[in-house]
């Protein structure tokens, strides 16, 4: 009976699918528009308190540190990288899983994607947005950030195109502007839509953002081809990103970090968080907005669940890879550093790491149950990402502990770099609560899209799911 | 001479370090302190791993007290690598080479404070301005007028006491001649009451420090990384303590 499940329709197949559940294209729009306007004073109590934590952990520590120094953090010698590049590379990682989730699954025409692409993509914009800051806190000269950028100066000087530095801030900026259009794209027939059902500030604003869409063929047709073209593309500059993220660390000169591993294992561990993070955004939005339970149903988290346990069988082979590497070239200084990992005074991290990163996955997510409960997820995505950040922290303060000269080892304490870091997670939250108010979560014209092409056909005495090509 | 001509002269300068006389008495430390204009950075700081010496004396000991085997002490300044690990990684070419004489130059102004050159250098010696610094009266009077005062965020290090060889080879050069050996001393050297420094230059056979650099106790640190540093260790015999 197992494998005719899949086959033939059951009789919950509607309330299983959103894509065999549709709605009229009018009440869809409406769902939409309706979850977009309504906020409680819950929402704005939020609101406020990450407001005043932005304010004071992000605006006012940073402020600190610039007027005092790189002195207020716990950076020192020989830990010249802290909590702002674990933070950097964390960011990154969460920003990989939107496009991820969404150029792949396009790509691959997974109808899964089709209610949550947006939700994704947004942690892509606002992941890296808290990337870029972190990145800017670590500089002790932040305010001539710019001397990074290529550009004709009075100092006559080019960037050094040999640094990782410049290929990271090419990069990151590449993926910033990529990842927004990307967002772009999908949303202007959305942006029309809301521009049609909505009068005041709201009206003007999406005019402006809808640029004239009325949905014509010619439209549709040049929109189709120019998301075609960003979703393959975005994929590739995707993970070219990371990879040049590893290379901060693959092509450096140091015990641990000196391993050509690093560019596929920084990709798999970005997309091990990444992914965990859109489960738990996921869980929010379906549980705190209205109308959401309609979109997101028990099927995505199945779906993602599944994703997440080939994903974390993927790091821990990567894992174990990297330590072959590095342990096949024979380094005094590695071995010293790799079981300064496992039993150092932080080995417990280490230790976690494995647990939440392995164990946790591999013992839940097979069971359709747990993947299908929200409630387990978001605390199974919490759990990969702490153990995802752990990773980091490893990677970066944890292994510049070790280094070629014994008399300089020296262990990290973190200083204003906690503030910081509680600044960026609650300006992530906060902007992507601000922007659920302001441009339609759900892809309305995608999930329609999808809901005209699947439908239920009678075969002599059994029904069965039938999905037509679109384009 | 032109500018020209004198753009072209070339030296390489170089260090001999003899392990067997250094006493670890730290006077190196404290006259390339005063020398350089390298800040204080008080107790705390200093305990966590902040001090900010352009040379440092490293000491190791092995066992359990009373049955403890120490090492030499091992003086450890900017090696002024030949191929030196921090040059490439600074995006903003803060961290260069200099042509004509042979070491690794940090251009203070220049220097955004990613960090990266300190992560990347495998000894470890270079310093960052981790704050601004107070500088007690009356300290201020005797700051060093050829030496630019750093402030926070910069990267610093040792660079073989510049400033002195730029204006012994000026002084050469307005004397028309070639510069002597001995004649730049780096403050490290002009302090060290056992003569366990040894500076000069490695492009002439016949100076001080190209013979010591030859001696059979000779040894560079790291060698096997390629670096190819202008300093030479002689080895000591490990007798003191």
């Amino acid at each position: 009976m197992a494998e005719m499940e899949g086959l033939y329709a059951s009789e919950n197949e509607h309330s299983e699918h959103l894509m065999l559940d549709p709605l009229p294209r009018g009440q869809m729009n409406a769902m939409v528009m309706e979850s977009m306007h309504t906020t409680t004073w819950k929402f704005w109590l939020v609101a406020a308190i990450l407001g005043a934590v932005v304010l004071v952990c992000l605006f006012g520590s940073w402020g600190y540190l610039i007027s005092e120094g790189m002195g207020v953090a716990g950076v020192n010698r020989p830990v010249y990288w802290g909590i702002f590049l674990v933070n950097t590379v964390f960011w990154i990682g969460i920003s990989h899983a939107g496009t991820f989730v969404s150029a792949l699954l396009r790509v691959f025409k997974a109808e899964f994607r089709r209610p949550f692409t947006r939700a994704a993509e947004l942690m892509t914009t606002f992941g890296l947005a808290q990337a870029g800051l972190s990145i800017f806190m670590h500089m002790g000269r932040v305010w001539l950030f710019y001397w990074l950028a290529p550009y004709p100066n009075a100092r006559g000087l080019w960037p050094n195109f040999h640094s990782p530095l410049s290929w990271d801030f090419l990069a990151i900026n590449t993926y910033l502007l990529a990842s927004t259009m990307y967002l772009f794209l999908p949303l202007i027939p959305d942006l029309a839509m809301a521009r049609d059902r909505s009068n005041g500030w709201r009206k003007k604003l999406y005019r402006i953002l809808a640029m004239g869409f009325r949905g014509t063929e010619g439209e549709w047709t040049h929109l189709r081809t120019a998301m075609n073209i960003f979703a393959f593309a975005i994929l590739l500059v995707m993970f070219s990103v990371h990879t040049i993220v590893s290379w901060d660390f693959a092509a450096a000169m140091r015990p641990g970090w000196s391993s050509t591993i690093f560019g596929p294992y920084f990709v798999i561990g970005a997309l091990q968080s990444g992914i965990a993070a859109v489960a738990m955004v996921l869980v929010v939005v379906r549980g705190t907005m209205k109308n959401m339970k309609y979109f997101i149903r028990a099927e995505v988290f199945d779906s993602l669940g599944k994703l997440m346990l080939i994903i974390s069988m993927g790091w821990a082979y990567f894992f174990f890879n990297d330590y072959l590497v590095q342990w096949y070239n024979g380094d005094k200084f590695t071995d010293i550093l790799f079981h300064f990992h496992e039993s150092g005074p932080l080995g417990w991290m280490w230790l976690l790491m494995l647990v939440f990163n392995v164990l946790v996955p591999w013992l839940t997510l097979w069971n359709r149950k747990i993947r299908r409960n929200p409630v387990l997820i978001f605390t199974i995505g919490l759990l990969i990402n702490i153990a995802m950040y752990i990773e980091r922290y490893v990677i970066i303060p944890i292994s510049l502990t070790i280094n070629r000269m014994p008399f300089t080892w020296k262990s990290y304490i973190p200083g204003v770099e906690i503030w910081l870091t509680l600044g960026t997670f609650a300006f992530f939250i906060l902007l992507y609560m601000m922007a659920s108010k302001i441009i339609p979560l759900v892809p309305v014209w995608e999930v329609q899209e999808g809901q005209m092409a699947h439908s239920l056909v009678k075969v002599g005495k059994a029904t069965v799911k039938s999905v037509s090509e679109l384009e | 001479m032109d500018d020209h001509a004198e753009s072209e002269v070339k030296h390489k300068w170089g260090m001999v370090i003899d392990q067997d006389i250094c006493t670890g008495c730290q006077a190196c430390v404290v006259a390339c302190a005063m020398e350089n204009n390298i800040s204080f950075v008080g107790e705390e700081d200093a305990g966590y791993g902040r001090s900010m010496q352009w040379i440092r004396i490293e000491r190791f000991w092995e066992g359990e007290y009373p049955e403890v085997r120490t090492t030499d002490f091992q003086p450890v300044l900017c090696q002024q690598c030949g191929k030196a690990p921090c040059e490439p990684v600074c995006p903003v070419f803060a961290s260069v080479h200099s042509d004509s004489q042979q070491i690794n130059l940090q251009v203070y102004n220049r220097c955004v404070g990613t960090r990266y050159c300190a992560n990347n250098c495998p000894y470890q010696v270079r310093e960052f301005n981790w704050r601004d610094y107070e500088r007690p009266t009356p300290l201020e009077n005797q700051l060093n007028p050829s030496v630019t005062v750093r402030r926070k965020g910069v990267m610093e290090k040792c660079n073989f006491c510049l400033q002195r060889i730029v204006s012994g080879e000026d002084k050469a050069a307005s004397e028309g001649r070639s510069i002597l050996d001995g004649e730049v001393k780096t403050a490290c050297m002009q302090v060290c009451p056992t003569n366990a420094i040894t500076f000069g230059r490695l492009d002439d056979p016949e100076s001080e420090v190209s013979k010591l650099s030859r001696n059979a106790r000779g040894f560079i640190l790291l060698e096997e990384l390629g670096t190819e540093p202008a300093v030479t260790y002689l080895k000591g015999g490990s007798t003191h303590g």
